[in-house]
């Protein structure tokens, strides 16, 4: 029976023993007279009764699923034939996903009788399992429903049973965000060591070279490729800091005057507006970045004669993906974020010490940057680093505006390359996930981890601590 | 001597205009700003409004073509296997010569340049495949779409600097000339298959429908697990969790999940679920675990902030009658919360929506040209379409991705003036 199938039946069931459990509830309630008589409520014990049978065989389910396919190709290696069996770990496991394919009906190709008859083995262990697995909730589902009925009596605490199980419920769900940073940091790491048992971390930490490409066949002359990623972060941080060119002192500027100057009027107008900017889908800005704005500097510059000091440098050379493009559309979608970070700290920061400056006579322009500024400075450094971990994070924009090429370059014009370009660029397509190449985006993963854990983790202690100051 | 030494309120004024001007400069940089970010949308918005519309849209020749068995080779009209192997792309180009009256090399090479050639074909072996018995010996009226390139030409006809002419020669351009000038041979007209197919090889063909299948699948079950779990989180840490060093781990933990570039979630999915699960590549199930977990701080968060808004008087209320915790959170709390808690998942939903960098890493950007039809049928979403298309350097699927764009742009736009409408609506002010 198919798994949706299974998990329909499971759920029917536990709304029969939801309702059996009620009504046996009532029953005896009856026979005592009134619902008074119960410890709890009638619909706690039938609730009890379905978690009962619902938990363990949702788990049951859960837990099958997860592990039958391992444990049959565990099972089917032993059936292989013995020069088979000798093969590499990887040629193994290719030649299992063929027969699974072959099993599932996916190919039909023509492999050699042995195969066949190992893939038609796999597919009768397929079977057996989900009859196996059918029979053992069917069953378990009848006998759990069924103890759970019988125990529902008069004095049962149900109640507190249900409030239990329904806490717990509660707890498992918020530890999964503990769950999922230990998976990321699970996943990176070992990804990473093993690149790194392959590439020494100073190599790849220090290195100014940087051609992965080289390493897409094993044996292959200079198979080893080289991995220095120093290219890679300085294209990384060319695009951030012209991104923060643009996001900073904008969304400051328009942080100051919305929360200084601007009436309620214009405020409600302008800052669901600039929010749009926001939400904007990143790779709608990566389109625009490549076949908007990167054609329109190329046009506007190119042929441009740069001149310093009567020392001509000839003309300007524009690449088509040049960083600049996608360093300005990454600042103009990071302006609100900016924006609404550095307002709800400017906004935190007391009246009184607005009055007391005004009160002395000054502007308004020197309250704000003799008091205001200086008083809500720690929360806007934490902003301005919220927004530079965006900046580094962000993917779709470089992803499409920005080229593959790593160069060590500071010229805005040239093109680049970032450490999420290369992460794409390295595992799109097919994974081979035991080479260098694809070992060396989950290494470029946990620096991008690494480092933009520290900024949050500096920027929300530093944005939190501001708060309370003033609360 | 007197008016020498300077009394305070003369330095004052001596400075004051200084003053007013520093102050006037300073309120019109903050203008500026907020100038600069508006003309930032502006410019965007009709960057791909203009260009969006476009791709709506689509010229086609109408043209009669007669189905010849002998010439298509189908002897049987109930074998399938005969009208799928026939040729019909010599048919189209027949007709196609015999329409521009070309008979040289170099005038057949021109005309099949500007029909989309393998595009009508493929229509009529659709045709065929349902009604062969039918069709079979008769002339059918078809619909030819133009070739991307001429449809490119066609589309900036009338404006200024109209490009797309390097993309023909002079011959191809005196044809399209004389094609022009009558009435009636080249028709313009909404692409009604843009929005009921799925991806193609040929951008003539080529639709959104796959892909927005796709993106709602990823939605549901984005939806399905985030909004419980998102809800039991801030259920646990605003009305149960006690105060210790296990609950400021997990609210650091949402914090700072909440920050953490959304390729790393990616990673998190291709390393955990594809390669130590073994689930299926480019599904929406593996597509909506992942997003699960990144939209998950952004719906926690608000809801936590919608169950702080509900005053502590009502849970009071509610335990004075009698009733247990869980019987105050799931009867008052709860309810009363849920308004902000929808707009929060709105919101989350959305972000899921135009997430692509994720979806990149567990195999999402692929060719898909059929409609998923369960949560675990390999399928593409709508951002992951649009970067599929903008990578094919034909300037016909560029079109098509900035149609695409459009779509995306006005499903997001109805969730968040859902989120608003929900917010202003339905929540309540205590």
């Amino acid at each position: 029976m198919s798994l949706s199938a299974l998990f329909v039946i499971i759920m029917i069931g536990a709304v029969a023993t939801y309702i059996l459990g009620r009504s046996r509830s009532l029953a005896l309630a009856d026979n005592l007279g009134g619902i008074r008589h119960l410890h709890s409520l009638p619909m706690y014990y039938g609730a009890q009764a379905a978690l009962w049978c619902l938990i363990p065989c949702l788990t049951l389910l859960a837990l099958w699923t997860a592990f039958d396919d391992s444990i049959i190709r565990q099972i089917i290696i032993q059936y292989l034939p013995v020069q088979q069996q000798n093969l590499t770990a990887q040629d193994i496991s290719l030649l299992l996903n063929t027969i699974e394919n072959i099993a599932s009906g996916v190919t039909s190709l023509d492999a050699d009788p042995a195969t066949m008859a190992v893939a038609e083995r796999v597919a009768n262990l397929r079977t057996l399992s989900s009859t196996i697995l059918t029979v053992i909730v069917l069953c378990s589902l009848v006998l759990l429903g069924g103890w759970g009925w019988s125990k529902v009596a008069p004095e049962f605490r149900a109640r507190n049973s249900v409030e239990r199980t329904f806490m717990v419920f509660l707890l498992v769900c918020s530890t999964l965000a503990i769950f999922t940073t230990v998976g990321i940091v699970f996943s990176v790491i070992f990804e990473s060591i093993r690149f790194f048992d392959s590439v020494p971390v100073t190599n790849f930490l220090f290195g100014t070279q940087w051609s992965p490409q080289t390493a897409i066949r094993v044996g292959q002359v200079g198979g080893s490729g080289s991995f220095g990623a120093i290219p890679l972060f300085t294209g990384t941080l060319l695009i951030s800091v012209i991104a923060m060119i643009i996001a900073v002192p904008t969304g400051l500027m328009t942080a100051i005057y919305l929360s200084e100057y601007a009436n309620n009027k214009v405020r409600a107008v302008v800052k669901p507006l600039l929010e749009i900017l926001a939400g904007i889908p990143t790779v709608v800005y990566g389109f625009f970045a490549a076949l908007t704005v990167a054609p329109m500097i190329k046009d506007a510059l190119n042929g441009l004669e740069l001149s310093i000091l009567s020392f001509s440098l000839g003309p300007l050379e524009v690449s088509g993906e040049s960083a600049l493009a996608a360093g300005l559309v990454m600042g103009v979608m990071i302006i609100p974020f900016v924006s609404s970070l550095s307002d709800d700290v400017i906004n935190a920061v007391p009246q009184s010490l607005r009055d007391g400056s005004l009160g002395l006579g000054s502007t308004r322009s020197e309250t704000v940057k003799k008091v205001v500024l200086p008083a809500a400075l720690p929360g806007i450094a934490g902003a301005i680093l919220l927004a530079v971990s965006r900046a580094i994070g962000e993917t779709m924009i470089v992803v499409m505006a920005v080229g593959t090429a790593a160069r060590l370059t500071a010229n805005p014009l040239e093109s680049v390359t970032t450490v999420t370009v290369q992460m794409t660029t390295l595992l799109i397509g097919d994974h081979e996930f035991d080479s260098p190449k694809t070992l060396a985006a989950f290494a470029l993963g946990l620096v991008l981890f690494v480092i933009t854990l520290c900024l949050n983790f500096f920027a929300l202690r530093i944005v939190k601590k501001y708060r309370e100051q003033y609360d | 001597m007197i008016d020498k030494k300077l009394s305070t309120i003369d330095l004052v004024n001596k400075n004051l205009k200084k003053r007013y001007r520093a102050e006037r400069r300073f309120q019109a940089y903050g203008i500026l700003s907020i100038c600069f970010g508006l003309t930032c949308l502006i410019f965007l918005f009709t960057d791909i409004i203009g260009k969006g519309t476009r791709g709506f849209f689509y010229h086609y020749m109408p043209i009669e073509i007669h189905l010849d068995a002998e010439v298509l080779g189908i002897t049987d009209t109930n074998n399938f296997d005969q009208i799928l192997a026939a040729d019909y792309t010599s048919l189209v180009k027949a007709k196609v010569y015999e329409i521009f009256e070309a008979r040289s090399r170099s005038e057949k090479k021109n005309a099949r340049e500007l029909i989309a050639i393998d595009a009508t074909g493929y229509k009529i072996q659709d045709l065929l495949k349902t009604q062969a018995a039918s069709l079979l010996g008769t002339t059918i009226k078809i619909n030819a779409s133009v070739d991307d390139k001429f449809d490119f030409y066609l589309k900036r006809l009338g404006e200024r600097g109209g490009k797309g002419k390097e993309y023909f020669n002079d011959e191809q351009l005196l044809l399209i000339d004389e094609l022009l000038v009558k009435q009636d041979t080249i028709v313009k007209k909404l692409n009604i298959a843009f929005f009921t197919s799925g991806d193609s090889a040929q951008s003539e063909e080529a639709g959104i429908l796959s892909a927005f299948v796709g993106s709602i699948y990823l939605l549901l079950v984005t939806l399905c697990l985030s909004f419980p779990i998102g809800i039991a989180t801030a259920v646990y840490l605003e009305e149960y969790a006690p105060k210790n060093k296990w609950t400021d781990l997990i609210e650091i933990n949402i914090n700072n999940l909440a920050a953490v570039p959304s390729i790393i979630f990616g990673l998190l999915g291709l390393a955990i679920f594809l390669s130590f699960f073994g689930m299926p590549r480019s599904t929406p199930l593996v597509g909506g675990f992942v997003l699960t977990l990144m939209t998950l701080p952004t719906i926690i968060i608000s809801s936590r902030a919608a169950i702080k808004a509900v005053p502590p008087s009502i849970r009071e209320a509610a335990y004075g009658i009698g009733a247990s915790k869980m019987q105050v959170t799931i009867h008052h709390v709860i309810p009363l919360a849920m308004p902000g808690m929808l707009t929060g998942t709105i919101i989350g939903l959305a972000q899921a929506l135009g997430e692509s960098a994720p979806l990149l890493m567990i195999g999402m950007a692929a060719f898909i040209p059929d409609v998923p039809t369960s949560v675990s049928d390999p399928s593409t979403v709508l951002p992951m379409q649009i970067f599929q298309w903008f990578r094919n350097a034909d300037a016909g699927f560029r079109e098509k991705a900035s149609a695409a764009i459009l779509v995306l742009i006005l499903l997001l736009v109805t969730m968040n003036a859902l989120a608003v409408w929900a917010r202003s609506r339905l929540e309540r002010r205590w």
